[in-house]
């Protein structure tokens, strides 16, 4: 009882209300371009001369960092979960190093960090996959729980010298050819992995599976449980180094660098299409997702509005995006 | 009605032992020590009945944290330098204002159809930006009696002001909703919308009242903010995260249809007096997080547990 | 032919509704006489639950008018439509789990009273009100939900198929009180595909196909054969003849592909045995309930056994996974589509899944590998892959071809289908009883449970009964017609009634006795509570 859909319209197929609510549908980066071009040309028009190679590279930079987050929130949400603990692994690890650098050197800090952020992930992962706990609550309480480690361990560490390591504000605020952050250096091979990790791999398969349907991808012999810890430790890894990113653009290593990220991180991911019940998004979508956010931010800061309207209309767009992505794919 | 009631008996039973403990680690702790803890956790234990009631309903409200900063820089910043009738009036519109900031998340809820998480995430953002808007830093002032309202003891140095006051709000407001028509209505949402829809329950209506009433306790709990430490603050704090972790704590399944409000209250106190436990065996405060956050996870981790025991024959 | 809106209680017109590319209703019509029990008939997918849907206000048609008593009255909720006087009772109680018994009356503002009397006229003699819905079983909740529609006296009752998955004295129950609320003010719909309760209690059938009304008949002694005309419309090629294949009985000493030792489990499975081999196809029957579900369950590696064994290849084997019975070779096809598929993927993406699962499989995906493999399960189900973006925009036949064709992808060794034909249309069930006899054929075993008998006979080799958890018949396909394989599923003496030929026989009793004050003869007590299936001639389409 299959029908076929023929438009009789002889206006162009992708023209009409239907045709706008199926790219919106199966191809929603191109409407968030879209957006994201108008966000451009609106910083255009406030501060006429500002948008060119220099500024979009400063935006890049800072989106950077947000955007491995928001990866990290992504692939968690493909399986219908959440990372709220992404901030505090972030600020834990940037800061960690900033506190062994002086000492066991750069290498040391590095790992240390990495290390930690993934026994974090790998007692989310446990909690979520082999308990069933929420992930909202898993990750919530694990936040806490790197919090107060990040606190004693910035007691202990106190006498050695710290500081953010050069590498780390060159990687994070540098900038090449005029315009270029390094950070892309970092980030750009990411992303890709990310990508090709989500689409091209039987592991990303099975995260999309895994938040369609639970229980079709246990009956297909999926184990739930190992794709869920192996997913929480990659998403604590990258928020460690994402970690490294911030407190490199910051040059400031504190245990709360990064936990105004995680809402915004959050937020990307839903602008870019990825929703939150599981099954369906993607990568793509949440860098310009990121990338509007960061310019959006930009915009409200050059008209000179307060932090309190930047939030407020962060919160009225996710409410917007979230719902037009609603609206059109129900049937 | 043990069974029912079995969570939050087991809670209270903790508490007591609790008590018992605190006295042994420090014998001065005695009716200063109760009262203190009264007051410190007026906020939150609003703050969790405020979620335990949007959680009973299937949904979840990220924003109660912000809503209370919102209601804490409006009534501070209304009744600085006020006579004390105002602040009666303040009290009063703030708690409406409360209730109007419920009902909006709750029909943004119903008329976008995006998730609860994904909205009320974004009115976190929203909410808190009306608090800077109103007061950019902390500030404001608040009238005496409300302070006197929450501070001290009545009857007998044993009982909080607050804690009675607490136990009053919450029972006369709660009691009756959950024994009538509306209260079923919102435990029949959160334990099957499907069914409830097909026994001819609005699921939209009973939803935006639910979040009403999340609204109007995330007011008295921005109020009591403001009564216990004197100005009103703008920066949301860890209300929202705690809330829900109370809540979960205190049994309210997060599936909805389950649980009631008192169990997540008794959760607070435990939970801030096992911080103040800490405090006395000379923890460090940061070990002490921790902790909280272990015992959060691992309390979790054995009900979801327990949770799936129960479902296997 | 337009008749005075008086003459109709209930008048639902062309009414019209689709789902993406499924067209669920078109142009449907429903017309019902006050104080008639009007039966609403139809294949499965035919149409009969959207339409109850619409009429009750769950579901917005896309067109069609709805009067009541002469007024129009389209119900945009279940609460609007109940207080225009239209009540449904569906198949799911409408029960909150998580509320006791008096809560939810209290919810649905039923009279008490009223609904004691209907909980004991249906024959749930003590009900405790205090009890947890949650706590009480399917059949107890059924009748207090119908209990519940008629204490508050609605001008139309619909029971969407009350008696499936009920015992046969609450069946009884059932039908006597519908039966006996004929004549009366309102009207009932009854929506079932048992015949004989049809036949029984029914003054008037509207059969649906393929969304549309095809007829309105005057239920009579020999209205039966006309309905299942109308409702298999056009008549559909014959499946071609099992050709005689050779003798498997003969490898006696051949070790069976699958077997099954005095299986049980802590639910209705108490112990089975029985074996599959290599290039046959064994079916299974038996009434709701028996411990089939248990049983697939355990094979499929979902739920542990209690007691006894599995072997496969005369190994004994130990699931605690699906994922240990794949690497059996066992695979599954449950019975719901919604629990087998992946509904925003693609058809690609839903076959391949089983290729992803195992670690070793969480690497790249070497498409130059997987692609043929789909393609060519996609062409041995004939998927027709059009509205492929998205599985969930495909029809119901074209979706539970993709469950099968996901396992065909992969090479089957052994088979598991539980009622792999429910809610397909008839040219898709066809296809797939072919595929299934060309897996036996290239020397897959396969086990299927079935609710339509006549499928034993038409794909099977032999059928093998389950009642109260354990075997009670092992039938030779030659055998296995349907009247034979309901006998044997209700565990009864082939000579002995059938429950619905009791029910008709009471009913009809009770006519006669009307007015004399006769106590009419009650059956003979001794059958056992086992859902009936009935006994329809028709095939259960």
């Amino acid at each position: 009882m299959t029908d076929t859909a023929t438009t009789t319209d002889s206006r162009p197929r992708w023209l009409t209300t239907t045709g706008l609510r199926a790219l919106f549908r199966e191809r929603p980066i191109i409407p968030l371009i879209g957006l994201l071009a108008v966000l451009v040309v609106v910083s255009e028009l406030i501060r006429p001369g500002i948008v060119n190679l220099n500024w979009g590279g400063v935006m890049v930079r800072a989106a950077v960092p947000l955007a491995i987050l928001a990866g990290c929130q992504t692939m968690t949400m493909l399986t219908g979960g959440i990372d709220l603990s992404v901030g505090a692994v972030a600020s834990m690890s940037g800061f960690v190093v900033a506190t062994l650098v002086g000492g066991p050197g750069l290498a040391t800090g590095i790992l240390v960090a990495l290390a930690v952020a993934a026994i974090v992930g790998l007692i989310s992962g446990i909690g979520v996959g082999i308990f069933r706990v929420h992930p909202l609550i898993m990750t919530l309480g694990m936040s806490l729980v790197v919090l107060g480690f990040a606190n004693v361990w910035q007691i202990q560490m106190v006498q050695t010298g710290s500081g953010v390591p050069d590498q780390f504000r060159d990687l994070g605020a540098g900038i090449f050819l005029g315009f270029v952050p390094r950070s892309l250096l970092l980030f750009l091979p990411l992303a890709i992995l990310i990508i090709l990790g989500l689409n091209r791999t039987g592991y990303g398969r099975l995260l999309y599976a895994i938040g369609d349907n639970p229980i079709a991808s246990r009956l297909s012999g999926a184990r739930s449980w190992q794709v869920l810890i192996v997913l929480y430790v990659i998403s604590a890894v990258l928020a460690g180094v994402a970690g490294f990113l911030y407190s490199g653009l910051t040059n400031v290593a504190s245990v709360t660098l990064a936990d105004t990220a995680v809402l915004p991180s959050v937020a990307a991911a839903v602008i870019g299409g990825t929703s939150i019940m599981g099954g369906r998004g993607g990568y793509g979508g949440t860098m310009i997702g990121a990338l509007i956010l960061t310019v959006i931010s930009s915009i409200l800061s050059s008209l000179g509005y307060p932090e309190a309207v930047r939030q407020i209309l962060f919160g009225a767009l996710i409410i917007f995006v979230a719902a037009a992505y609603t609206r059109v794919t129900e049937t | 009605m043990i069974r029912r009631h079995g969570w939050t008996l087991g809670l209270v039973g903790i508490l007591l032992v609790l008590l018992v403990v605190t006295r042994i680690i420090q014998p001065t702790y005695g009716a200063a020590g109760v009262q203190g803890l009264a007051v410190s956790v007026l906020p939150l234990a609003f703050a969790a009945v405020a979620q335990a009631i949007a959680v009973i309903a299937r949904g979840i409200d990220l924003s109660v944290g912000s809503m209370m900063a919102l209601t804490s820089v409006i009534s501070a910043s209304l009744m600085e330098d006020r006579s004390e009738g105002f602040a009666v009036l303040v009290v009063i519109g703030v708690l409406l204002i409360g209730c109007v900031l419920g009902a909006v998340n709750g029909s943004l809820i119903v008329v976008t159809r995006v998730p609860d998480i994904v909205v009320t995430l974004a009115m976190l953002f929203v909410w808190a930006g009306c608090a800077l808007l109103v007061l950019g830093t902390p500030g404001g002032g608040s009238a005496e009696w409300l302070r006197s309202l929450t501070g001290g003891s009545i009857l007998n140095a044993w009982i909080p002001k607050a804690a009675l006051l607490l136990l009053v709000i919450v029972a006369a407001i709660w009691i009756p909703i959950r024994r009538s028509r509306l209260g079923l209505s919102l435990y029949a949402i959160g334990s099957d919308p499907l069914a409830a829809y097909r026994s001819g329950v609005s699921v939209a209506r009973t939803k935006i009242f639910a979040y009403t009433l999340t609204g109007l306790f995330s007011a008295f709990a921005g109020l009591t903010l403001t009564a216990t430490t004197g100005i009103g603050t703008p920066v949301p704090g860890p209300y929202t995260l705690l809330s829900v972790a109370a809540v979960v704590l205190g049994g309210v399944s997060l599936a909805g249809g389950r649980g009631g409000v008192f169990g997540p209250i008794v959760a607070v106190v435990i939970l801030s007096l096992l911080r103040t436990d800490m405090t006395f065996l000379n923890v460090n405060t940061n070990l002490a997080t921790v902790a909280q956050g272990l015992i959060l996870v691992g309390v979790v981790m054995v009900g979801s547990l327990l949770q799936l025991r129960k479902r296997e024959p | 032919m337009t008749a005075s809106t008086k003459e109709y209680l209930l008048e639902a017109s062309d009414v019209s509704k689709r789902y993406g590319a499924v067209v669920a209703l078109k142009s449907a019509s429903l017309r019902v006489r006050p104080g008639e029990a009007h039966a609403l008939m139809g294949a499965n997918g035919a149409g009969k639950s959207t339409l109850v849907k619409v009429l009750t206000g769950a579901v917005r048609p896309d067109e069609g008018t709805i009067t009541v008593r002469g007024r129009e009255r389209m119900a945009h909720s279940p609460a609007e439509a109940r207080r225009g006087g239209l009540v449904s009772v569906y198949q799911e109680p409408a029960l909150i789990p998580d509320l006791d018994i008096s809560s939810n009356l209290r919810l649905t503002e039923t009279p008490l009273e009223p609904f004691r009397d209907w909980v004991h006229q249906l024959g749930l003699g003590k009900l405790d009100l205090s009890r947890m819905a949650r706590d009480l079983p399917l059949a107890t909740l059924r009748i207090i939900d119908l209990a519940r529609a008629l204490a508050i006296r609605p001008d139309v009752l619909m029971l969407d198929e009350i008696t499936a998955a009920l015992p046969a004295n609450l069946t009884e129950s059932v039908l006597e009180v519908v039966a006996s609320e004929r004549g009366g003010e309102g009207s009932i719909i009854f929506i079932s595909h048992r015949m004989t309760e049809i036949a029984s209690v029914c003054d008037r059938a509207t059969v649906l196909r393929e969304g549309v009304t095809v007829g309105v008949v005057d239920i009579s002694a020999d209205s039966a054969d006309r309905i299942v005309e109308l409702m298999l419309g056009e008549a559909v090629g014959e499946m071609p003849e099992r050709t005689e294949r050779p003798a498997l009985a003969s490898q006696g000493n051949e070790v069976p592909r699958l077997e099954v030792r005095s299986l049980g489990s802590s639910g209705r499975l108490r112990d089975v045995s029985f074996d599959v081999r290599a290039g046959e196809v064994v079916g299974l029957v038996a009434l709701e309930g028996q411990g089939q579900d248990e049983l697939f369950d355990i094979l499929a590696g979902s739920e542990h056994a209690s007691t006894g064994e599995v072997l496969v290849d005369g190994r004994p084997v130990s699931f605690r996974h699906p994922a240990d019975a794949i690497r059996a070779g066992i695979v599954f096809v449950p019975a719901d589509r919604a629990e087998a598929l992946l509904m925003q993927r693609s058809v690609r993406e839903n076959i391949a899944l089983p290729f992803s699962a195992p670690i070793s499989g969480w690497g790249p995906i070497r498409r130059s590998k997987e692609k043929p493999k789909v393609d060519k399960a996609i062409d041995t189900l004939q998927i027709d892959t059009r509205a492929q973006k998205e599985v969930r925009l495909l029809s119901g036949g074209n979706q539970q071809k993709v469950t099968i064709a996901r396992w065909v992808a992969g090479g089957v060794q052994t088979m598991l289908c539980f009622d792999p034909t429910r809610g397909i249309d008839i040219r898709t069930k066809h296809q797939v009883y072919l595929l299934l006899r060309d897996l036996a054929e290239a020397g897959a075993a396969v086990l299927i449970y079935t609710s339509e008998l006549s499928e034993i006979q038409l794909v099977c080799d032999r059928a093998i009964v389950i009642f109260g958890g354990e075997v009670v018949a092992e039938i030779d396909a030659s055998e296995a017609d349907e009247a034979t394989l309901l006998r044997a599923a209700h565990n009864l003496r082939s000579d002995a009634l059938l429950p619905e030929e009791i029910v008709a026989a009471v009913v009809a009793a009770e006519e006669e006795a009307d007015g004399a004050g006769e106590e009419p003869a009650h059956p003979t007590p001794g059958e056992e509570p086992g859902d009936d299936r009935g006994s329809d001639e028709t095939s259960d389409l």
